[in-house]
Parts: C-alpha cells; structure tokens; sequence
C-alpha cells in the first residue's frame, strides 16, 4: 500500500511569518530604492565604471540564478532518477526554483541601464546573443516548472509527472549551460574565454541550490514546528558534498588549463597570486570555506552527526560560492584587457596602462543585490500560505518505508 | 466685343507675367537648396535619399610613425563633434578614441596612436547586443541604436578594444546629429553624419588640419582611394589580429 504524504500550507499567523514578510519587504523596499537613484543619478553613484562593467548587482543576479536551476535537482532526483526518497521534497524544490530565478532576474533588470526598457528586451531579439536565448530559457524555465509543479500536486495529472520532470531536468541543464556561456563566450577576455565554463556554472548550481533547500528546509520546518528527520537530511548532504568536489574539479582543471597557456599565466598569476582581494577570496573565501571546511562538516565522523553541521557546511557553501562568484567576475575583468600582445602600455586616456583596474563596490549595487534574497523569499512564504508544499511530517518515521530507497 | 479685347490682354499677360515671377522667386530657392545637397550627396558616392551598401567599406589607416606624443587633437575634435564632457570621475568618463602609449617589451621601441571602435566585419560587439542594438551598417560602421539600447553592457564585456562605454551621468549639451542617452551604451560612430555627406570624421580632419597626416580615412573596397592604395604598399596590422576581427581600421609601423 502506497504511503501517503500529506502537505499543508502554512498558517501564516506567526510573529515568525510576519517577520519575514517584513524583512523581506525592507530588502525589496532598499533595492528599489537603490534601483530608482541609479536610474535617476546614472550609473555613476555605483562602484561600476567603464573598466569594471559588471559589478556587485551581477554577483547576487547570478548566485540566485545559479541557486535556482540547482535546487530543482531535489526534484529532479525524485522523478528523473527516481529515487522515492526526495519525493516529499520536490514541490519545495520546484517552488524555490521559481522564486530564487524571479529574485535574480529583477536584480538583473533593475541594474540596466535603461531598465524602463523591459519591453525592449522581450520584443526585440539578436538570435546570435547567447543572452537572448537566456531570456527564452529563463521565461520557459519558470513556465515549465509552474506545469512541473502543477503536474505533482494534481492528481489527475500525476502520470504526466515524470515527463514533465525529465524536461525540466532537460532544460535546467541548457539553462545553466546558457548561463556558464555568457562569460564562456566572451573571446577577449582571458580569464573567461572557455567552454569549462558551462559544466562549471552546472556543478556550482548543483552545490549551491542544495545548500540553499536545505538551509530553506532547516528553517521552515523550525519556523512551522514540522517534524524533520535527520534521515531526510543525511542524503541531501552527503550529495551536496559530491557537488562541492564537482566544483572544485571543474576549478582545478580550469586553473590548471590557463596555467598550460603561457598567454594566460598573466591572469593566473593575479587570480593565484598577486590579486589582493581576488587572491584572498579565491584561497581563503572559496577553497578554505567554500571547500575545505564543508568536505569535513560533511564527512569527518566527529562532525557529520550533528544538523549543526549541515547548516555550517551550508553557509560555508553559500560563502565560498559567493566568493568564487567575485574573484570570477570582478576579477576578470579587473585584469585589464591586453590589447596589445608584447607591449607595455606606457600611457593610455582610458586605463589602459592600469595594472589593475579597481572595483569598490557602492552601498546602492549592495542593496539593490540583496533585494534579490528579498523577493525570492517573499515570494515562497506568499506561495507556501497560499499552496500546500511542504509535508506535514518528515520525520524518518512517517515518510515510509517506500521512500527509503 | 472687338474694341474691348486689347484692353483685357495686357491685364492678362501682366497677371501672368506676375505669377510667373513669384512662383519663381518662391521655388527657386529650394531648386538651389536641393541642387547642393545633390552635390554634397555626390562626393559621398550615395544619394541621401538611398540606403547604404556594401559597395562601400569605411576604414581607416593611422601611420603610427606620424601620430605625435603629445598630440591630442583627434579627441579633442571627437569631443567637440560630438559633445562629449568631462566626467566626475575619469574611470565612468565616455571614450570614443583615446591615445595609448608603447614599448616594445623586446626592442623597447615606443609608439604612439590613437585607438578608437575598430569597427570589425565580424563586430563581437554585435553578436552578444540582446536586442540587436548593437549592428554593422552595410558599409562597415558599427553602431549603436540607442531607442533600442538596453544597457546591459554586454557589448562592453564582449569588445576586445575596450572601445565602448556606457553613460553613467545626466547629459548636458548633447548635440543634434550626435544621439547620445544616460543608461546607453556608445562608442566611435565614425561620424556618420559627416561621411555620408562626404565629409571626414572629425578627427581625420583634425589630424590633417594639424599636418601630421598620421590618419588616412577612405573607401577599403575601391582600389583607386588613397587608403586601399597606400595599404597595397606599405605593411600594415590590425590589433590583436589573432581573433580574427578583421578590423577596418589598420595600423601603419606597429
């Protein structure tokens, strides 16, 4: 006889729903407040120039980005792999998919320069634009996993279920390519100009979207009193920690490629070495904490019993990710382009004798990024109150024997 | 009725006469008007009332070894034509062209040269633009369509030049045959507006004004200009010719 999951909705009349409808509506509040001044005043009151093109708001956009396409694999699990046991799991997984996706793409909006200009964007295509193929991929994400998550919490749907699953796997996986390729597709630029780029964006959003579920799991099911097993946690860790390894593989091999390319040991040698902040969070920010610290928490015996754990090896994932983010995007382009292969630049109008080109980020870009989380966040309490998505137990004992693979 | 007629004649001839003289006092000028355009349209080898075509490829030859250390009278004549103002800060300033100073890391020989938009037969500019704001006239001029510019900045990621910059402040003193928009992308248009009516770019005026001759500014696809001549005679390069850009604006002595 088949186990029954029963999910519910949330009562949303705790002072602990309130509060985050609240903090969430600041967050939202601040960036648009962020949003209206850099549309008023220009560009100029943000740390972004003509050399450091994309800044702060483009870290959060892509980290939520990223986040979003990686925690629909809770559900991908379920139904693709079909492994029962996230299946109590998978309606939390599609709904954070589509809020983390909304969060990164008003970032991303709001920090245009010509943000009223929306409508352009939606209208007017240049189908060799790896970005405009993202615009489809991000809208057709959202929409395939609306009917993903429509097809699982109807019952008379439920057969179309693992079609709807495997094409939203599908599509995650091009959608994080895209994303991987609008730097990987930058020629000029020798810290981005590579295909690694895709499969690395694709591991990154594997570790961070499971960290970010279970952070988000941890926390409503404290905030809601629902029962939380530590056998439903142990799984999901022990694969985040897989996904940390992927990360780092795809790190090394990428660092290890420019290193063969003389062209590009200048590079290497700031990123590694000479860098400053870009060095300090890549070995300290991503590799320490981002990497290190979560494989132990993870798998040391002494450290891996307690949920304590899993949310300090989440945090550190969310911390190192975050850090390999900055050191990628800002420092690739703080080392100036070399315009002028076997020259030394000795004067230049426009930076280009720079050694490096400095980024200080602005309170605005801040703002206006974490406004993100905000939306994101506002976003799944509004859902959850309305929508049954989160079981009313996962303790051990009442998730079933069958979803015990 | 005989007797009446010559008197009404003359009253007719002189009415006609009349309206003759002011309808040709008053469509004269704008024969004239229209005449000269013709001409101005001529020199250009495109009537302006006709698209632009790929008969023609703009390019530009600067001779390093005639470009003077010091000398700044390309940008300035940039900014002139094209309004451009200081910035609060330098880093957020717009740079259509700039002068860029060398030394050979091997030889240690220096030069000097202006870089400006390259502009590319195959613009990476243009292939990442979303919205296809960012394209390539038919003659090889790369612009941007500022009603449709998002400011995204891609382009500016994507440019292997650095040849573009976004407007990051309220604009003043903007000029009519210049668009320019805060929250845009822009960069050297080659001014359009000047070589369609068969003028050069400001700042090839500017450096011949001055006598140093370091910019040669021409049709690349007749072989009777003076660009497409001089460039079968002496070595030229592109910058960083390894992408493949092929860039129609070429470098004489680097």
């Amino acid at each position: 006889m088949k186990h029954a999951i029963s999910y519910h909705t949330l009562a949303g009349n705790s002072p602990g729903f309130y509060g985050l409808l609240g903090a969430a509506a600041v967050l939202i509040l601040l960036g648009l407040f962020a949003s209206y001044n850099m549309e008023h005043h220009g560009h100029t009151i943000t740390g972004m120039t003509n050399q450091i093109v994309w800044g702060m708001p483009h870290i959060f956009a892509i980290f939520l980005i990223l986040a979003a396409s990686g925690v629909l694999n809770v559900a991908s699990i379920s139904s693709v792999f079909r492994k029962t046991f996230y299946h109590p799991l998978a309606r939390l997984s599609g709904l954070l998919a589509i809020t983390l996706l909304i969060g990164g793409l008003s970032v991303l909006v709001l920090d245009l320069g010509r943000p009223d200009r929306l409508v352009v964007a939606m209208t007017a295509y240049n189908f060799k634009s790896i970005f405009t193929w993202n615009i489809f991929l991000y809208n057709g994400f959202m929409l395939i996993v609306a009917i993903y998550l429509w097809f699982m919490m109807e019952r008379r749907m439920e057969r179309y279920y693992p079609i709807a699953g495997m094409v939203a796997f599908l599509w995650r996986l091009v959608l994080t390519t895209g994303t991987g390729s609008i730097f990987g597709f930058l020629i000029a630029r020798e810290a981005y100009n590579t295909a690694l780029l895709a499969p690395l964006f694709i591991s990154l959003s594997l570790s961070l979207g499971l960290a970010v579920f279970l952070l988000v799991l941890i926390i409503d099911c404290w905030e809601t009193h629902c029962p939380l097993g530590e056998g439903i946690l142990h799984r999901p860790k022990t694969l985040m920690g897989i996904f940390v390894g992927a990360v780092f593989y795809f790190v090394l091999v990428y660092h290890l490629t420019n290193l063969y390319i003389t062209g590009r040991h200048g590079v290497e040698y700031f990123i590694l070495v000479g860098g400053g902040i870009y060095t300090f969070l890549f070995w300290v920010g991503y590799l320490v904490v981002g990497t290190i610290l979560p494989l132990l928490l993870i798998y040391y015996p002494k450290f891996n019993q307690t949920r304590a754990s899993i949310i300090a090896a989440s945090v550190c994932i969310i911390v190192g990710g975050i850090s390999l983010l900055y050191v990628f995007i800002i420092g690739g382009q703080a080392y100036p382009l070399q315009i002028f292969p076997g020259m030394e630049v000795t004067a230049s109008g426009f930076f280009d004798d720079a050694k490096v080109h400095t980024y200080i980020p602005s309170h605005w870009e801040i703002m206006l990024g974490i406004s993100g989380f905000g939306i994101a966040a506002l976003l799944t309490a509004m859902a959850m109150k309305i929508l049954p998505f989160l079981p009313r137990s996962l303790a051990d004992a009442a998730v079933g024997p069958e979803f015990t693979d | 009725m005989k007797e009446e007629t010559p008197i009404q004649s003359p009253k007719r001839r002189d009415f006609l006469k009349t309206t003759a003289v002011v309808a040709g006092m008053t469509v004269a000028p704008g024969v004239l008007l229209h005449s000269f355009s013709q001409v101005n349209a001529a020199d250009a080898g495109k009537p302006v009332d006709q698209p632009v075509t790929d008969a023609v490829r703009w390019g530009m030859l600067i001779d390093t070894a005639q470009c003077s250390d010091g000398c700044n009278d390309c940008i300035n004549a940039c900014k002139a034509e094209h309004g451009l103002t200081e910035s609060v800060r330098p880093e957020i300033a717009p740079q259509w062209i700039r002068k860029v100073g060398l030394k050979d890391k091997l030889t240690g020989k220096t030069y000097s040269l202006p870089v400006l938009c390259q502009h590319c037969e195959n613009p990476p500019c243009a292939d990442v633009c979303p919205t296809g704001a960012s394209f390539k006239r038919a003659d090889g001029v790369v612009l941007v369509d500022r009603h449709i510019c998002i400011g995204c900045r891609y382009c500016m990621m994507a440019c292997p030049y650095k040849a573009r910059s976004l407007v990051h402040e309220t604009l003043e003193g903007q000029r009519p045959h210049s668009p320019r928009g805060k929250g845009t992308v822009e960069g050297c248009n080659l001014c359009v507006h000047r070589i369609d009516h068969g003028h050069l770019p400001a700042c090839v005026e500017a450096c011949q004004t001055t006598g140093h001759q370091a910019m040669l500014f021409g049709n690349l696809k007749d072989p009777n200009s003076d660009i497409a001549k001089k460039l079968s005679q002496v070595q030229s390069t592109a910058l960083r010719p390894d992408m493949r850009l092929n860039p129609g604006v070429r470098y004489q002595g680097l």
